[in-house]
């Protein structure tokens, strides 16, 4: 297949104190796939999503993103250009009502109808009920919607989820993973999982990140059958197959 | 919507009815206060809604009432001058937020200190010119507008009243735009702003811009109407005022900077016609605040019922 590069980094170098958290990765991001990002706690997933998105910036390396280089450019100007990230920890505007949170999001694209588009993107993640509602009252799962729904609000090229189900009930997964599947391919996905469910019914592809290097990088039945994948991460026990 | 514009009009009207049966001293007083108002709104626009804290804002008071009060004493219009006023405020505070709004918090508390105290210093080692400590007093002809002799009391309350019922519309409208929502989000949480593409740092000069920009035509206001000039103005104590107004009227509400200022003004007059201890009294007011509604009153009042209060 044709794949079309969305994003690509070369060489991605990021230190805290001795510890590189994410050390000399090579990544590419096809147009239009989900590709989850996965690996044990403290692999250094948060800490490259964060160098994509313009968090953090980078010790080394370099990032493309549709052809131009953007290692170099501010968060929210990587925003603009269609990088949109939603937070692992919850981060709304806890004081502001839904409304007002998703119309900061919807807000940054020319609108005529604000309250319109708002009420689309709450129903658009089951939020439609709860416009008028508090931010901060709502409960966990709901304050989880409502984070990702600021994100596809965004109407970006690229969605960088970062564990987005924690904390979601069963109901909840189903509805997220078809609303994941309905935005492609106009969005590619970026998603740190744990929920392996999640990840083996959502991705396209599938990077394994350990101690800040590539593992492996393939489609989930090759990944599934890595070895060293399977010491690292799956439980350390060797499938059958 | 239309609930909320009705309220500021009738606010708007009461004050208007006020100005026809205020005995002469009252009269002053309330001309006085509906200026500092003016620039409690200023405030308001930089610490209610965007969350900076400056302790600045005397700068661009007194940037905004030197050069209006230079103008007229030059032999400029009134009109002018206000207009002069305002573009001071803006540019002071413009100039002020590019450097100091490369900090935060407490940072930014100190630096915007300092540049206020740099700049009363200034107007101070320049006497000859501002008139020092002393400042001067503006020439009658300068106090005209448009055919109004702002030294009489019915007309001096009008200019005052109109130039309040601009800086109350304005600021609503503001408040009420996407940009005042952008405001907001700007204080409740920079970093989530951040990733959604919103610029901290040019929104927050933005934000201080316009703070500035009330706080120059408020300077230049009471200047013309009261015609007297100052460095006295350009004091920290002026930085603190429109603050102590703003938190006891209700930060981030549309009225509180009025509220808070008339409330604030006849309570230190009160105070210190009855004791020598006036300070003391406004700092136990202050502490009650603080204890029991620090929201202050138009907040408290938001929290408990009254949710469509903009």
């Amino acid at each position: 297949m044709a794949a079309v590069t969305l994003l690509e980094a070369r060489g991605l170098t990021r230190s805290f104190g001795g510890l590189r958290a994410v050390d000399h990765v090579d990544f590419t991001l096809n147009s239009g796939e989900i590709h989850a990002l996965i690996g044990p706690n403290g692999a250094g997933k948060t800490t490259f999503v964060s160098l994509l998105s313009g968090r953090l910036q980078p010790d080394a390396g370099q990032i493309r993103f549709d052809g131009a280089d953007v290692t170099r450019l501010p968060a929210h100007a990587r925003v603009a250009q269609g990088i949109a990230y939603t937070f692992q920890i919850t981060s709304i505007y806890a004081g502001l009502t839904v409304a007002d949170n998703l119309a900061l999001a919807v807000q940054r694209h020319p609108t005529r109808d604000l309250a319109g588009e708002t009420a689309r993107a709450a129903a658009r993640v089951g939020l439609g009920d709860h416009l008028g509602q508090v931010a901060g009252l709502l409960s966990y799962g709901h304050q989880r919607l409502l984070e990702i729904g600021m994100g596809l609000a965004l109407r970006p090229r690229l969605l960088i989820l970062d564990e987005p189900t924690q904390g979601l009930a069963n109901k909840e997964i189903e509805g997220f993973t078809a609303l994941i599947r309905s935005l492609l391919p106009e969005t590619t996905v970026l998603l740190i999982e744990h929920n392996m469910d999640v990840v083996m019914a959502l991705a396209d592809r599938i990077t394994v990140l350990n101690f800040g290097k590539v593992l492996a990088s393939g489609a989930p039945a090759e990944i599934r059958a890595n070895r060293a994948v399977q010491d690292a991460y799956l439980g350390g026990h060797h499938a059958a197959d | 919507m239309t609930r909320v514009l009705v309220l500021h009009l009738a606010v708007l009207a009461g004050l208007a009815a006020l100005g026809a049966v205020l005995p002469a001293y009252h009269h002053g007083m309330m001309a006085r206060i509906l200026m500092l108002a003016v620039y409690a709104i200023g405030y308001n626009i930089a610490f209610g809604y965007t969350g900076l804290l400056s302790l600045g804002h005397a700068m661009f008071l007194g940037a905004g009432m030197m050069a209006a009060g230079l103008w007229v004493q030059q032999g400029g219009s009134a009109a002018a001058a206000l207009g002069l006023g305002a573009l001071a405020g803006l540019g002071a505070a413009t100039l002020t937020g590019v450097l100091a709004l490369r900090t935060a918090g407490v940072s930014f508390m100190i630096v915007t200190l300092m540049f206020a105290q740099a700049f009363y210093l200034t107007l101070l080692y320049f006497g000859a010119i501002t008139g020092g400590d002393e400042g001067f007093p503006l020439p009658a002809a300068g106090r005209q507008l448009m055919g109004l002799d702002l030294s009489q009391d019915g007309p001096r309350y009008a200019v005052a009243l109109a130039i309040f019922a601009v800086a109350l519309l304005v600021q609503l409208a503001l408040v009420r735009s996407r940009f005042g929502r952008t405001l907001v989000a700007m204080r409740e949480n920079e970093e989530r702003s951040r990733m959604l593409g919103y610029n901290p740092f040019t929104t927050k000069l933005a934000a201080l811009a316009i703070s500035g920009l009330f706080s120059g035509v408020a300077g230049a206001g009471y200047g013309l109407l009261f015609g007297y000039v100052g460095a006295s103005f350009a004091t920290i104590q002026y930085s603190i005022l429109p603050m102590l107004y703003v938190l006891l009227g209700g930060a981030g509400t549309t009225l509180g900077p009025l509220l808070g200022a008339v409330l604030m003004f006849y309570l230190i007059d009160t105070a210190s016609s009855l004791t020598e201890l006036s300070l003391a009294v406004i700092g136990a007011a202050l502490l009650f605040l603080v204890l029991f509604a620090p929201k202050g009153i138009l907040g408290t009042l938001r929290d408990r019922g009254i949710r469509w209060l903009p």
